[in-house]
């Protein structure tokens, strides 16, 4: 196979353009170059001929640069013509020139303005997110008023489900990484009070700081990456397959059957993992506390005592529930928000895991807020 | 460069439906395995330059797993497959060279979601020509001008284009480098009967003009009746007859009567 040329060769008062050898895809990057060239001709001759009598090989990239060539040397003022075609290679060259020039793509403004344009946008995002949070909490309680009132239309079985899939099936790492955390805690608070004698008062600090703030927010985060990501991609997945139109137009709730359930789930799963969690950082600390500090079960269990009341173990419970409210409402918005790409499953479940665990967090402020100021 | 030199068939030049004897897809004793199941078994076949080969057989029959066997994504027991003269068992490079030379309709058209349409097409072209933008985007417009979209649609989404539209760019994108075999697994399917009937004409336009080969399976009759030069049917890992829709309608096995002399089939052929 020959690569292509283009030749010039005067005749009278006319210029012929011979092409020859193979104009095909293959040889794409030599054509381009050829027929850039070419195109640039001008001249006192009025008549060109584009003869291709020689082409071996022709495909539409070959027949596409030869029309290109015509359009531009017509353009420039010449009488351009193609010649020498064969019956087979003419409907190809018709073809091609139903082509209409490309359509320019939209100017985009320069790097600035799209740097702007970008935090316009994201700064208008917060709000609409806001406006789809609270829209879906309210379709969420609005659904569990109407199961109230019907309760034959609970689906426990769904509940049941995905109870497995967000408590049961998460207890072993949930307890793993609590654990780990609370031999941290222990470990580096011994550490440093030793330095002044107070090795005993790591017992309060764990305890304290177990149950009121990091066995719940600790799992929060888990469940926020673990459960939240898996519901909006399987409410991604399913709404860009159409599933969620097809319930819909059965006369299904899609917030009834998908939504509430999953929410439920993990309302029930969120106290019940911050309850095994913190259990397991207070295993994991006494062990540190008994191994490296020498403080031994007894005393370890009576200073617990002392160190923490009820009203620890109570503030640290009550957030769990609400946190699960924020991890769910939110995976589900971005469930719901996925459109039709591949990419676009990707970047809802990425945010959501981000959103939950940042709204995990301002939640826990506000509860550290409300309970320092009723004095718990 | 200098594979295709070895193999003179591709300095011919491919014109209107010539079914010359030269075959383009050579396949032999091919055995396809799921676990103990035996899809294919010690199947031939061979398509010839130029043909427009129709594909059918029951559902389940195996027609889509020839078709991925052949192009490579699904793993054979035993057989050669031949393709422009080359053993696809041979080197990777080799293999390489054959791909850049056919493009392939998926059936749900397998565009890529997170590009739009003029993406899709240049996917290809950019990954293995070095051309300047203007000519990538001429030449995506020269493609959607001869699937017969218009210059509009260029900007969309796949998620944001009918039925017949996928197809359509699907089958643009299997052109974009002017391949010399398409396979197409089922391109009516999902489409009226217009869209069908058009497509059907697209096809039988693009093999004259740019001298397909083209590999189609499908279930459709009028596909079957008024696109194909050839048709095979597929039948227990084995074809069970090949030729011209006179042969099949003239052929006394069973399930062909069944096939092509049923009440949909009456309503086509007549």
């Amino acid at each position: 196979m020959s690569g292509p040329t283009l030749e010039q060769i005067a005749k009278g008062d006319g210029l012929a353009l011979c092409a020859a050898g193979s104009w095909t895809a293959r040889f794409a990057p030599a054509l381009e170059k050829l027929v850039g060239e070419a195109e640039k001709l001008t001249g006192s001759r009025p008549n060109i001929f584009i003869d291709v009598s020689q082409v071996s090989k022709l495909d539409t990239f070959g027949a596409w640069l030869i029309e290109r060539l015509r359009r531009a040397l017509t353009n420039g003022g010449h009488e351009a013509q193609i010649a020498g075609l064969s019956a087979n290679y003419a409907t190809l060259v018709d073809e091609v020139r139903r082509v209409k020039p490309a359509v320019p793509l939209p100017a985009s403004g320069s790097a600035l303005t799209a740097v702007l344009d970008g935090i316009g946008r994201n700064i208008y995002g917060i709000g609409e997110t806001l406006v789809a949070l609270v829209d879906m909490i309210g379709a969420v309680i609005a659904a569990w008023f109407r199961v109230w009132r019907h309760p034959s239309k609970f689906r426990l079985t769904s509940v049941v489900h995905h109870l497995e899939q967000v408590c049961w099936n998460a207890v072993p790492i949930v307890v793993l990484i609590t654990f780990l955390i609370g031999c941290i805690v222990a470990q580096q608070g011994l550490f440093h009070f030793r330095r002044f004698g107070a090795d005993v008062f790591v017992v309060d600090m764990l305890g304290v700081l177990v149950l009121r703030e990091l066995g719940v927010l600790l799992v929060a985060i888990m469940v926020a990456g673990r459960s939240g990501s898996a519901y909006t991609a399987e409410l991604g997945s399913m709404k860009m397959r159409e599933e969620i139109d097809a319930l819909r137009t059965m006369g299904f709730d899609a917030i009834e059957v998908l939504i509430l359930p999953r929410m439920v789930a993990l309302v029930l799963a969120l106290p019940i993992l911050a309850f095994l969690g913190a259990m397991a950082a207070l295993y994991g600390g006494g062990l540190v506390a008994w191994l490296y500090g020498g403080v031994d079960p007894s005393s370890f269990l009576s200073r617990l005592r002392e160190a923490i009341s009820i009203n620890h173990f109570i503030v640290g419970m009550v957030k769990a529930p609400v946190m699960a409210m924020v991890i769910g409402i939110v995976a589900c918005v971005e469930g719901l928000a996925v459109q039709g790409s591949a990419e676009s499953l990707g970047q809802h479940t990425t945010s959501s895991v981000v959103k939950g665990i940042f709204f995990v967090i301002v939640m826990d402020g506000v509860f550290a807020i409300f309970f320092a100021s009723i004095g718990i | 460069m200098t594979s295709t030199t070895a193999t003179p068939i591709t300095e011919t030049p491919t014109g209107a439906a010539s079914t010359s004897a030269d075959a383009i897809i050579s396949v032999r004793d091919l055995t396809v395995a799921f676990g103990s199941r035996r899809v294919l078994d010690g199947l031939n076949l061979d398509v010839a330059r130029g043909e427009i080969l129709g594909f059918v057989g029951a559902s389940g029959a195996g027609k889509s797993v020839l078709m991925r066997t052949i192009i490579g994504l699904v793993p054979k027991v035993s057989g050669t497959i031949e393709v422009f003269g080359t053993d696809l068992d041979g080197g990777d490079k080799e293999r390489r060279d054959v791909e850049r030379r056919w493009g392939i309709l998926f059936q749900h058209g397998a565009l890529f979601s997170s590009l739009n349409v003029r993406q899709n097409i240049q996917f290809p072209v950019r990954e293995y020509l070095k051309v300047s933008e203007r000519l990538l985007d001429e030449i995506t417009m020269a493609k959607l001008t001869m699937v017969g979209l218009k210059p509009e649609v260029a900007d969309r989404y796949p998620s944001e284009l009918s039925g017949g539209m996928i197809k359509r760019v699907a089958l643009a994108r299997a052109l974009a480098l002017d391949p010399e075999i398409v396979f197409l697994d089922e391109p009516t399917s999902g489409l009226d009967p217009i869209g069908a009937g058009d497509f059907d004409e697209l096809v039988r336009t693009l093999q004259r003009t740019l001298g397909l080969t083209v590999f189609m399976v499908t279930h459709d009759l009028d596909s079957l009746h008024t696109a194909c030069d050839r048709i095979a049917v597929l039948g227990n890992g084995k074809i069970i007859a090949q030729g011209t829709m006179a042969d099949m309608l003239a052929s006394q096995h069973p399930w062909l009567r069944e096939y092509f002399h049923g009440k949909r089939a009456r309503a086509v052929i007549g």
